[in-house]
């Protein structure tokens, strides 16, 4: 895979960020002791993504590369080294579905079935209606509710076939499901509901409340 | 200064050293193919595992630190285990080409394979495939056998000061680019070649032309520029197949510019491989060596001593100007001169001498450079001046043209009064000479061979006195020369003797009718429409401007095909050796002019190199001492005029074409090219 396939073939000509990413960006630089400004390379490449419609310009690179006093070369390496960096246009709906273990254990590939069946879509590729982008990507660290779907910023859980399309029908329709999880459990509570701190929950006692846990040992 | 203990044997290091210096100081050999001694510690290709004691798995010997009381084996079962299994990954996307790779018979990866790998693999799925990258004219990719040791990113970013190679991607997705796949814009971006453990990166001029075997290798010295890099010519027969770098710390370490590795395949043309005379018609007709020397002798017996002159080229070996000279002394003729440019130097060894020494730049606090580009000029010295300034960020004023050099400087401005200005103080960079305590002056030919260039030299030494750049134990004063034979003529004083013309006083004097002949020996840079009315022998390898201007050629030997002793800008006397014979009826040069001053009658004795050497060491003493430099004494040079207000300008604009070899190079047009549609490029992108 050379650079021409990693980045979008048709690239705009320049690029600026907006006036208030300009102070996000002071902001930002001002964190790091001076003549380390190069640390701010990947708060900067978040901030151009997010301004450009969720993918990164190679005119945004150079931009950043000039900001920074850094080689257009070093920006680069960072930006495709991190799969969260998009070189290429994504949909407006970018769906990162985590295929690692735990998630593939617990039916990623039921998920990825749900979404190959409707926009026919592998990873790395966008649908016809070009609102929907898939990318396969490692551990998002939320395993205790896997599967995982990531659309854009937020998290989806617990997902399987059904409740992925159901899903995607609320994208469609651009009124989203509430963030987390789909099957409604809270954080990543049991599924069952909680079955420790009862107590608490209830007002009850310290005391009772150890006695609780040591029990639920039992 | 830690002790270790490596296999049972006990051994000092210094500081600051690693696991790998301590075990190689043991004597045990580590495998390696990221680590180099000259770059940053990468750590990625986990060749080098060695047993530590008390630690849980193989260390990686070349960035661990070496620690007092380590106990490290090298021998053990774990080890070799851990070398078998880094040698099975690394091989596994790596493919089995070899019979088809420039990098066969002298690659890292097959040594290493053939020494700590196993013998098969249980890999059996596809290999990957990389897409070969453009790196411009001198370096051929072929991307499939890369191993990642990012060694070529790291000698680009650091050594070479251009950070444009980089890896992209991740696992196994990663490769080696440069940024939007640009030409290596870097005097020494071919040194990556010799750095590349496998055959991704190999010479594109050198592709399938040779396996490292059949060739003869000739340790030389480099006449591209005054650098006088050290050089290990290999050649097949006749032909000059490369030319790789040897190592001398002292000068060039291990690198060498592209200048000096490509220019080679000028000397297979526009040869003159046989002598030449202009004829009835005007044009050059080939003539007999009998003829020619007939014809030489006669012109030279019978014109006047006051009315024949002689000028030495930039790449004659100090024996081929020192029988000149003696033919000259013979004949009576006082107007030699081997300064073609006109450079304002001479006399005063202190005053034309990189007096610091090379290696001195690394302790140089504070740097003024005054009329040079030493990227172009000497771009491996230049390396050393980045290499300090990323040390220590030293201050480096230029005067001059201002160009990037890879570091950053201060332009103080194009105009040589600036000098004048530090002189008396009111400059801001003053403050900063006078902060140093080891200050350094570069004084380039683009200041010296100006009108005013000795008053520039006299300005400059005040400058250096009054700066403390001359002190009983620091002496920064340096002169860069482009030549690397004028060092040699100017110790031997092939300058114009008693009532002696320089070259612009014998310009005038031909223009004038007042010169009958004028010998260059391998000058091609002096403007020969002034000497129309002069008898022009030119004695030299490349039909260029000098033998296209001239009356008679006599065909000599390039700096691979003779013995010749060379000085570098330093001073140091280095002996090369011939790689190849002349091709043709071409003889060495001194032999030639030997051969002319028995035909008139005069000769200069000297009936071998061995005599014409001896007689050279007795008259300069120092020349019999190869690899050292006679050191200068502080002495008052230079003149006193007013420094006229116009712009200093660089000796050298194009790089890539500096002398008859590289102009005759198609590599280095290529390369010019290249070069050119980059510029162009950029350009038109903004």
């Amino acid at each position: 895979m050379s650079i021409d396939d990693r980045i979008a073939s048709d690239q705009p000509k320049s690029f600026k960020f907006t006036a208030e990413n300009e102070k996000e960006i002071k902001r930002i630089i001002a964190k790091y002791p001076k003549g380390r400004q190069a640390s701010a390379v990947m708060p900067l490449l978040d901030l151009a993504q997010r301004q450009h419609d969720n993918w990164i310009p190679m005119a945004a690179i150079e931009a950043i590369a000039v900001r920074l006093d850094m080689a257009e070369i070093r920006v680069l390496e960072v930006a495709t080294f991190y799969t969260m960096f998009n070189l290429k246009p994504v949909g407006k709906y970018f769906l990162q579905a985590c295929t690692t273990t735990p998630c593939w254990l617990r039916g990623s590939d039921e998920m990825m079935r749900c979404i190959k069946d409707r926009y026919g879509i592998a990873s790395g590729q966008t649908s016809d209606c070009g609102r929907f982008s898939l990318l396969e990507v490692e551990c998002l660290g939320a395993c205790v509710n896997a599967p995982i779907l990531q659309v854009n910023d937020d998290f989806y859980e617990d997902l399987d076939y059904q409740t992925t399309g159901a899903l995607l029908d609320s994208l469609e329709a651009d009124a989203p499901l509430p963030v987390g999880s789909v099957v409604g459990r809270s954080g990543s509570e049991a599924s069952g509901g909680g079955t420790t701190l009862a107590a608490v929950k209830s007002g009850k006692s310290a005391t009772s409340t150890s006695k609780k846990r040591g029990s639920a040992h039992a | 200064m830690p002790k270790l203990t490596v296999n049972d044997i006990e051994v000092d290091v210094e500081d600051g050293s690693t696991v790998l210096h301590a075990c190689e100081a043991a004597g045990v050999e580590i495998p390696r193919f990221c680590y180099h001694d000259r770059l940053s510690i990468a750590g990625n290709c986990r060749m080098c595992l060695v047993d530590m004691e008390r630690a849980p798995k193989p260390i990686a010997s070349c960035a661990m630190p070496a620690g007092d009381g380590m106990v490290i084996r090298t021998d053990t079962d774990r080890v070799k285990k851990a070398r078998e299994g880094v040698m099975e990954f690394l091989l596994i996307n790596h493919p089995l080409d070899c019979p088809i790779c420039d990098q066969g018979g002298e690659c890292d990866l097959q040594d290493q394979a053939m020494g700590y790998g196993l013998d098969g693999s249980r890999f059996s799925e596809n290999k990957r495939a990389v897409d070969n990258k453009h790196m411009g004219p001198l370096i051929s990719t072929v991307m499939t056998r890369c191993i990642h040791c990012t060694r070529c990113v790291r000698f680009a970013t650091e050594v070479a000061g251009v950070p444009e190679l980089g890896a992209i991607g991740r696992g196994e997705t990663m490769e080696i680019t440069t940024y939007l796949e640009k030409t290596l814009a870097s005097e020494l971006s071919a040194n990556v070649i010799d750095l590349c453990p496998v055959g991704a990166l190999t010479s594109r001029p050198y592709a399938f032309t040779a396996r490292p075997w059949e060739l003869n290798k000739t340790e030389s010295i480099d006449v591209m520029d005054a650098v006088g890099s050290n050089i290990r010519v290999d050649a097949r027969g006749a032909q000059v197949m490369r030319v790789l770098p040897r190592l001398n710390e002292d000068v060039n370490e291990e690198w060498i510019s592209d200048k000096t590795r490509y220019a080679i395949d000028g000397l297979r043309r526009q040869r003159l491989d046989r002598p030449y005379a202009r004829g009835r018609d005007a044009k050059l007709q080939p003539i007999s060596w009998d003829e020619a020397l007939q014809t030489v002798a006669g012109k030279l017996r019978k014109a006047k001593a006051n009315r024949v002159a002689a000028i030495a080229g930039n790449q004659c070996d100090a024996e081929s100007m020192f029988a000149l000279k003696s033919l000259m002394a013979r004949l009576g003729s006082p107007h030699l001169d081997c300064r073609q440019d006109g450079a304002k130097i001479g006399g005063a060894r202190s005053g034309y001498l990189f007096n610091s020494t090379i290696a001195g730049i690394d302790d140089a606090d504070a740097l003024l450079i005054v009329g040079s580009n030493p990227r172009l000029e000497a771009a491996v010295l230049n390396a050393r001046i980045r290499r300090n300034w990323l040390a220590t960020q030293m201050p480096i004023g230029v005067i001059g043209q201002d160009a990037d050099l890879t570091y950053a400087t201060q332009w103080l401005g194009d105009d040589a009064t600036v000098l004048d200005e530090l002189l008396a103080g009111k400059h801001k960079f003053a403050a900063k000479l006078k902060k140093a305590k080891r200050p350094m002056i570069i004084l380039g030919m683009g200041a010296l061979r100006r009108a005013d260039g000795a008053a520039i030299l006299g300005r400059s030494r005040q400058l250096a006195e009054a700066y403390g750049v001359v002190t009983d134990k620091w002496n920064g004063f340096n002169i860069l020369h482009n030549a690397a034979g004028r060092v040699a003529g100017l110790d031997m004083g092939f300058v114009p003797g008693r009532g002696g013309m320089d070259v612009a006083g014998m310009a005038a004097a031909a223009k004038s009718g007042a010169l009958d002949v004028v010998w260059s020996l391998g000058a091609d840079e002096i403007d020969f429409a002034d000497f129309q009315s002069s008898f022009i022998i030119y004695q030299g390898h490349h039909g260029d401007a000098g033998a296209h201007h001239a009356d008679i050629v006599l065909p000599g030997a390039a700096y691979t095909e003779k013995d010749g002793i060379y000085l570098n800008t330093e001073g140091r006397v280095q002996y090369a050796n011939r790689a190849a014979f002349p091709p043709g009826e071409a003889r060495e040069d001194w032999a030639i002019i030997r051969a002319v001053s028995g035909a008139i009658g005069k000769s200069i004795g000297m009936d071998s190199l061995a005599e014409l050497r001896a007689a050279l060491c007795e008259a300069v003493p120092h020349f019999a001492m190869p690899d050292q430099i006679f050191p200068a004494k502080w002495a008052k040079f230079g003149g006193r005029a007013k420094l006229a207000a116009q712009p200093v300008t660089n000796a050298i604009d194009n790089f890539y074409m500096t002398c008859a070899i590289s102009r005759a190079s198609e590599t280095m047009a290529e390369c010019r090219r290249a070069q050119q549609a980059d510029v162009a490029g950029t350009v038109a992108a903004e």
